[in-house]
């Protein structure tokens, strides 16, 4: 189980644009680098990352990355997002050897 | 030959005279004034990029939050021997724990010798809650030791006066002014009379410890302050006093007394 932080700045207010801040804990081994006994370690990256906001009765996307080697370990990834109304912001990063984590963060507008 | 000089070069002449004269301090001194000299010293903070101070800044973008909630959940854990977390005892963190990070290392007096954060967490670990001790650099020291000394963030560092710590606080200065490795040179040497000059293209910092267990760019993680002392050691081409060595803790409470007031900043950032 990772550790996330993710962070709405300010409060929510209809049709106004926010920025949303994610933190995660990963160590996004680039696959290039030998270990201390001349191994190489394997490589261990977070390949995507999707954020997508449901109403209730459609999900729309609001943001999506690939990530590569070049990525540092504990990816920030910070976007905006304009909230159509009341619903889940929903996250989901999936990486090599099966890492997946979702949250999930309601979103109640003013 | 005054009265004769054209009027610019008399003017010149006498802008000079008063610099000359000592009056030009005077009037500077009650221009500037200030009701206390500020404080010379600098934490490496004032040494980073705008980004990489904004990194610290932010808890939302400070990868080393991730610990300290890491640390905030083993505080709370019960063991899995049965045995008493720690806020069992210590209670709710932020009131118990806070400045406690500014006062160490401390002195314990049960193996009657100065022990750092992390030491006193394991000695916690091994008397009170019967666990085995956790190894240096290990994740979970590394989260309790930055949660408990995110406690102390914005409070003034404050070695205890402590006589019995005196001795050892000496022997950190004097290593602190030893010359060491192939490059044979001594902490003081980059730390205090370089400071502000470059190496290799990187600012070199005051070396106060204000900030640590901090995130480094370059571990791309958490570290403690033995960690970067050995990797400084290893810099100058020396061999590394080996984890939890005394020199180490000598040395963390010279660092200590030479920061002392100066502002905890755990999680820290730098480059």
């Amino acid at each position: 189980m990772a550790r996330t932080r993710i962070s709405l700045q300010g409060d929510p207010v209809r049709g106004v644009p926010m920025e949303i801040r994610t933190l995660i804990a990963h160590p996004m081994e680039t696959g290039y680098r030998p270990g201390a006994d001349g191994k190489v370690l394997a490589r261990n990256l977070i390949r995507r990352f999707r954020c997508s906001f449901d109403d209730g009765a459609r999900t729309q996307l609001v943001f999506a990355a690939e990530l590569f080697p070049a990525t540092a370990a504990n990816p920030y990834i910070a976007f905006h997002f304009t909230p159509p109304g009341n619903g889940t912001l929903r996250f989901v990063w999936e990486g090599d050897q099966g890492f997946a984590q979702t949250e999930t963060l309601a979103v109640r507008v003013a | 030959m005054w009265l004769e000089a054209p009027l610019p070069l008399r003017r010149l002449a006498t802008v000079v005279l008063l610099l000359l004269s000592g009056l030009y301090p005077v009037v500077m001194a009650q221009t500037v004034a200030r009701p206390e000299p500020a404080d010379p010293r600098r934490s490496g903070f004032d040494f980073m990029g705008p980004s990489t101070q904004a990194m610290q800044r932010g808890d939302d973008r400070n990868p080393g939050m991730l610990w300290v909630v890491d640390g905030e959940a083993l505080w709370s854990r019960e063991p899995a021997n049965g045995g008493k977390a720690c806020i069992a005892c210590h209670a709710a963190a932020n009131s118990s724990m806070a400045g406690v990070a500014a006062r160490y290392p401390a002195f314990d007096a049960a193996s009657a010798r100065p022990v750092t954060l992390g030491q006193r967490i394991n000695v916690c670990r091994q008397q009170n809650q019967r666990l085995p001790v956790l190894a240096w650099e290990s994740p979970d020291l590394l989260a309790l030791e930055a949660f408990v000394a995110h406690q102390s963030r914005g409070r003034p560092i404050a070695p205890p006066a402590d006589p019995r710590l005196a001795p050892f606080t000496e022997q950190g200065r004097q290593l602190f002014g030893q010359r060491l490795g192939q490059l044979n040179l001594s902490c003081s040497i980059c730390h205090d009379r370089s400071a502000g000059r470059r190496l290799g293209g990187s600012p070199i910092p005051e070396g106060h410890a204000t900030g640590y267990p901090l995130y480094r760019l370059e571990w791309q993680g958490l570290g403690s302050l033995q960690r970067r002392l050995r990797s400084c050691m290893a810099g100058v081409r020396a061999e590394p006093y080996a984890f939890g060595a005394p020199q180490w803790v000598a040395l963390e409470l010279y660092l200590a007394q030479r920061a002392r007031g100066m502002l905890l900043e755990t999680p820290a950032v730098r480059p």
